[in-house]
């Protein structure tokens, strides 16, 4: 007989939340509810200590040293690079190890964009981008004179892939597009976009940040040809960030940064930068964090994706379904396809001030416009409240948020 | 609710929030400015008619914000009419002070009278510039700035 779905849930959710010590904080006096995953997820017990066992008993410096402590520690932060390969499926030296999505991002346009795109190219995004994956190319477009297109979002929040052949033209050049929005939780039709742009010999860059802790990722499958997240959302530290990219593509890219690691030899006369990896890794890394982004991975693969996608799932379903129930309360963001993300407006309640009330009821969610002005202008409002979810919330989250709003909402009429 | 939402959304700020006074556009003001709050999206414009003589004889406002910032520019256009220019500033000042707690309306001198409703926004570090946006922009008005932001 099948184990019935729910007594699984519930079992291992208790387990699972144990992982998470800040659960048992009180915020306000009140149990903490988190539900500000998309800003970042929390850390489970085995990654904070991986970094402070790192910082205790291990700090050395890497790729550098003969002793012994420099040893180890290259060893565990190329072991978390290996870590990540695995995770994502991807080849030999395709991970280059950044501070976050959005440097990943910027490397890409400062040195694929700088160097292959020209004035007059075009390059498409969506208007669900966070603006890391829109400022930097419109740097670059104010640098060199090429184009910005953007696929515009419908009612739902979501692009049509025809809207986005449409902008598809012998003038595009590169195509840079979210994989699950922070601000909505819409899940893109990216195979199709990556497909679509293959034909026409077009790269594409996947912004994966939200995605990463949500779905599982294979990058072969996938077939785009740069995939960026942050490891800060996925259980990891902050201040880590991934580029990954296929071989041949990161081999075409001169390096950004100069420093140290990325070369081979310097003298005044020339300089010899370092093979892939390190020629895109200049200056001492976080190396305590990629180790902890490491125990992160680990951490992932022992829930596995069966798990949690069954769990996002529920939550999804459970939590929208609970929140419609408020009164003059509207779920922004209705795709059809949507993973962990409930975006809302209330009437007669602006979100910062939602914010601030809930808080004090123990509950942390985001307001404002969540690094996505363009989206909250496709809508017609300033910002919204975002309750955003992981593997350690519960239906009871849920219910204590949609209690705290019913409150808000009579204090407020 | 909790006791110290009661106090910080009291009743007069929840029903500023829900009948803003001076709501509306003055079609030919002698000064007016914009203001934002990049941190969430708040935007408000405030306009001013002033005499000849610098007195406010009319002053209104319009924009889209939280229950804080609404509050706070209502009420300050209730404040501010028939004042001088030069009060007026005074006032931002003494405002100024007690929304990030240096001034404390018990203790100190002020003429702030129900402003000090706000007295315990400091406490309060993300919504400090929700409850001072409006003050900011009269200021860029007067001075005859166009934009301000709350950066």
């Amino acid at each position: 007989m099948a184990l019935k779905l729910d007594e699984f849930i519930m079992k291992t959710l208790e387990q699972v939340r144990a992982d998470f010590p800040i659960l048992e904080r009180n915020i306000h006096g009140q149990e903490l509810v988190y539900l500000d995953n998309a800003a970042t997820t929390l850390k489970p017990k085995s990654v904070s200590d991986r970094v402070a066992l790192h910082y205790s008993m291990e700090t050395s410096n890497i790729h550098r040293g003969v002793h012994l402590l420099s040893e180890l520690a290259t060893k565990d932060y190329e072991g978390a690079r290996e870590k990540i390969r695995s995770f994502i499926n991807a080849k030999e030296k395709e991970i280059i190890f950044t501070s976050g999505t959005t440097e990943s991002i910027n490397l890409i346009v400062n040195s694929y964009g700088r160097t292959f795109l020209k004035e007059g190219d075009e390059i498409i995004i969506t208007e669900m981008e966070h603006h890391s994956n829109i400022v930097p190319w419109q740097m670059l477009c104010e640098q060199i004179g090429c184009v910005l297109k953007v696929v515009r979002l419908d009612e739902q929040g979501a692009i049509s892939f025809k809207d986005f052949e449409k902008l598809l033209s012998e003038k595009t050049k590169f195509v840079s597009v979210v994989y699950i929005s922070n601000a909505l939780g819409t899940i893109n039709p990216i195979r199709e976009i990556i497909a679509a742009s293959h034909e026409r010999d077009i790269p594409v860059l996947i912004d994966a940040a939200q995605a990463v802790a949500h779905t599982k990722i294979d990058v072969q499958e996938l077939d785009c040809d740069f995939l960026v997240f942050s490891g800060h959302k996925m259980f990891g530290p902050t201040g880590t960030g991934v580029l990954y990219g296929k071989k041949d593509m990161l081999e075409k890219l001169p390096p950004w940064k100069g420093g140290g690691d990325m070369i081979l030899s310097v003298t005044f006369e020339k300089t010899i930068y370092n093979e892939l990896p390190a020629r895109l890794e200049a200056g001492t890394p976080n190396i305590a964090g990629f180790i902890g982004l490491g125990a992160a991975v680990d951490y992932i693969n022992e829930l596995g994706w069966d798990y949690i996608e069954q769990v996002e799932k529920e939550l999804l379903d459970y939590g929208t379904a609970k929140l419609e129930e408020v009164e003059g309360l509207r779920v922004i963001g209705t795709a059809a396809n949507k993973a962990g993300v409930i975006s809302f407006w209330m009437d007669d309640v602006h979100p910062h001030d939602i914010g601030t009330m809930v808080d004090h009821e123990g509950i942390a969610i985001r307001t404002g416009h969540h690094c996505a002005q363009p989206v909250m202008k496709s809508f017609g409002i300033p910002a919204t409240a975002r309750a955003s979810f992981s593997v350690y919330n519960t239906k009871q989250d849920f219910d204590r948020l949609a209690a705290t709003l019913i409150k808000i909402k009579e204090m407020f009429s | 609710m909790n006791n110290e939402m009661r106090e910080l959304y009291q009743q007069m700020i929840l029903s500023h929030n829900k009948n803003p006074k001076n709501f509306r556009v003055i079609e030919c003001p002698t000064h007016h400015a914009d203001g934002h709050n990049p941190l969430c999206g708040d935007s408000l414009t405030v306009y001013l008619v002033l005499s000849d003589a610098g007195i406010i004889e009319d002053i209104s406002f319009q924009g889209s914000g939280c229950a804080i910032s609404k509050s706070a520019a209502s009420m300050m256009t209730e404040k501010l009419k028939g004042l001088t220019e030069s009060a007026a500033l005074a006032l931002f000042e003494q405002y100024h002070q007690l929304v990030t707690g240096k001034l404390k309306p018990d203790a100190d001198e002020h003429g702030l009278g129900k402003l000090t409703i706000f007295s315990g926004i400091w406490e309060y570090p993300a919504r400090v510039k929700c409850a001072s946006l409006s003050w900011h922009t009269l200021k860029a008005a007067l001075e005859q700035q166009a934009e301000i932001t709350t950066e």
